[in-house]
């Protein structure tokens, strides 16, 4: 069931892929953020953040709130850049 | 923890690893590479993930070629399971004012003294291979194909779990917090998590390297500058090369998921290793790829993140021996290509450190020459 599951939605990462992951010793959020791209798609985290983070505090025997999850980065949601673009230029007027 | 080594590999990037796996490659026993967070955090894993050969110092053309031909097969070589993902789709390098049109021309000369395939393009052709590229503001270009996209996190796990298989150890987490020395001599390392003695110690730590050399009394004439990088949503493929503008400060590149990834530098950033994120970066961004390649601007900005580029004075780095500490070594000061010069920095470091003959003659990248003022400076960074 596992190599169909998918955690990551953004990027097609499944449940199999991270438990491998995980049992190579890679067992942070950062760490497998950066050798699937999990949480660096579109939703930024907001679908596969809590799923992952659950399979590493199963693995490591912790809570889920004391796994780390990644750093927020802006911009909170998708912006055009031609729009923030266009902004810019209206504030230097 | 062990509480001797061989030697210990300060940095956990692509510096690092390459260093590790060179000198287990060669036989060395009992390496211990430390890492402050985990394997990647630094500079190599927030880069923009270009590697290109279109360099104007010769040093920089050299070592560039090198480690491309290298990367060419870096997944055979390090035996690497998953893909370092190397795409040599070329860097299309565009000049704004007719002095860059005469710097590129100078720089292609260097290119082809050391056997790189680049060449001076004319703006229609530039067009051709980036349709919707805005010539009206631009004098002339240069193109090579030879150049491209490369994943700087699975690299630099290839190259981890290479070193990894030869014995090396990596203590991720762990901080070095001193270094200690003896009549001159390194006699180990104190981190967070107890002491190692050794004696030798390999600062790679690029955006940290000033502190660490001041641990053992070295003063380095360099100094770590954010670098900020955003990428947008994925769209499907439409743009083959990296998009490079030193004049116009800024890059631009087609990742393989789709996404575009791009990034500019800020001579007035401060010089305090900050890595957070700013508004400024955002909207300087913004207004260059709205006049330079109209169409991106319809994307959607995902996600920013910045990084330390340690520059020194010739934006060329540092590979040398400390000259009054012994067995203390230093690989920084890459000024923003440490990524790409990964597989050169660790075949020139281990062979230094196990003194045999260099691959690369790099003995003019040492400490002296920022005292001695012989320097060849670097023009072609963004």
């Amino acid at each position: 069931m596992d190599g169909k599951t998918i955690v990551c939605r953004c990027s097609d990462v499944t449940l199999k892929e991270i438990r491998k992951l995980i049992s190579q010793g890679y067992t942070t959020f950062e760490e497998i953020k950066r050798l699937t791209r999990s949480g660096m798609g579109p939703c930024q985290g907001k679908t596969c953040g809590q799923l992952i983070m659950r399979e590493i505090a199963n693995a490591r025997g912790q809570k889920i709130q004391d796994v780390k999850f990644q750093t927020n980065r802006p911009p909170v949601v998708g912006v055009k850049l031609g729009l923030v673009a266009e902004e810019a230029r209206r504030n230097e007027k | 923890m062990k509480s001797s080594a061989e030697i210990v590999i300060i940095g956990g990037g692509i510096s690092g690893c390459s260093i590790a796996y060179n000198l287990a490659k060669k036989g060395v026993k009992n390496i211990v590479v430390l890492e402050k967070d985990y394997i990647c955090s630094g500079s190599t894993g927030r880069c923009g993930a270009g590697v290109r050969m279109q360099w104007g110092t010769e040093m920089n053309c050299k070592i560039a070629k090198k480690s491309i031909e290298f990367y060419e097969n870096a997944n055979e070589i390090l035996e690497y399971e998953r893909d370092v993902e190397f795409k040599q789709k070329g860097y299309l390098l565009v000049a704004h004012t007719e002095h860059e049109v005469e710097q590129f021309k100078k720089n292609v000369e260097v290119q082809h003294s050391c056997g790189i395939p680049s060449k001076m393009i004319s703006l229609q052709e530039a067009k051709e291979i980036v349709p919707y590229l805005n010539t009206d503001i631009l004098k002339g270009a240069a193109f090579c194909e030879k150049d491209g996209f490369l994943n700087p996190f699975n690299t630099t796990d290839a190259f981890y779990r290479a070193a990894k298989r030869l014995g090396v150890e990596f203590y991720t987490f762990t901080e070095a917090t001193a270094i200690k020395t003896e009549k001159g001599k390194v006699t180990g390392v104190e981190t967070n998590k107890g002491f190692i003695a050794t004696n030798i110690v390999v600062n790679a730590t690029n955006g940290y390297a000033k502190g660490i050399c001041e641990m053992v009394g070295i003063d380095v004439p360099v100094y770590s500058e954010r670098h900020q990088i955003l990428v947008t949503e994925p769209v499907e493929p439409i743009q083959d090369p990296m998009v490079m503008s030193f004049g116009l400060n800024f890059y631009i590149q087609q990742s393989p998921e789709g996404t575009f990834i791009m990034g500019r530098g800020d001579e007035t950033e401060p010089r305090d290793l900050r890595i957070t994120s700013s508004w400024q970066f955002l909207e300087e961004m913004a207004k260059s790829i709205d006049e330079v390649l109209p169409p991106i601007s319809k994307l959607r900005i995902i996600r920013q993140w910045a990084g330390l580029y340690n520059m020194t004075p010739d934006k060329q780095p540092i590979y040398d021996k400390a000259e009054n500490v012994e067995g203390f070594y230093m690989a920084f000061g890459y000024s923003g290509h440490g990524f790409m010069f990964g597989p050169i920095t660790g075949i020139v470091m281990a062979e230094m450190i196990m003194g045999e003959e260099p691959t690369i003659d790099v003995s003019m990248l040492n400490l002296n020459r920022f005292k001695t003022g012989k320097l060849l400076l670097e023009p072609s960074v963004v």
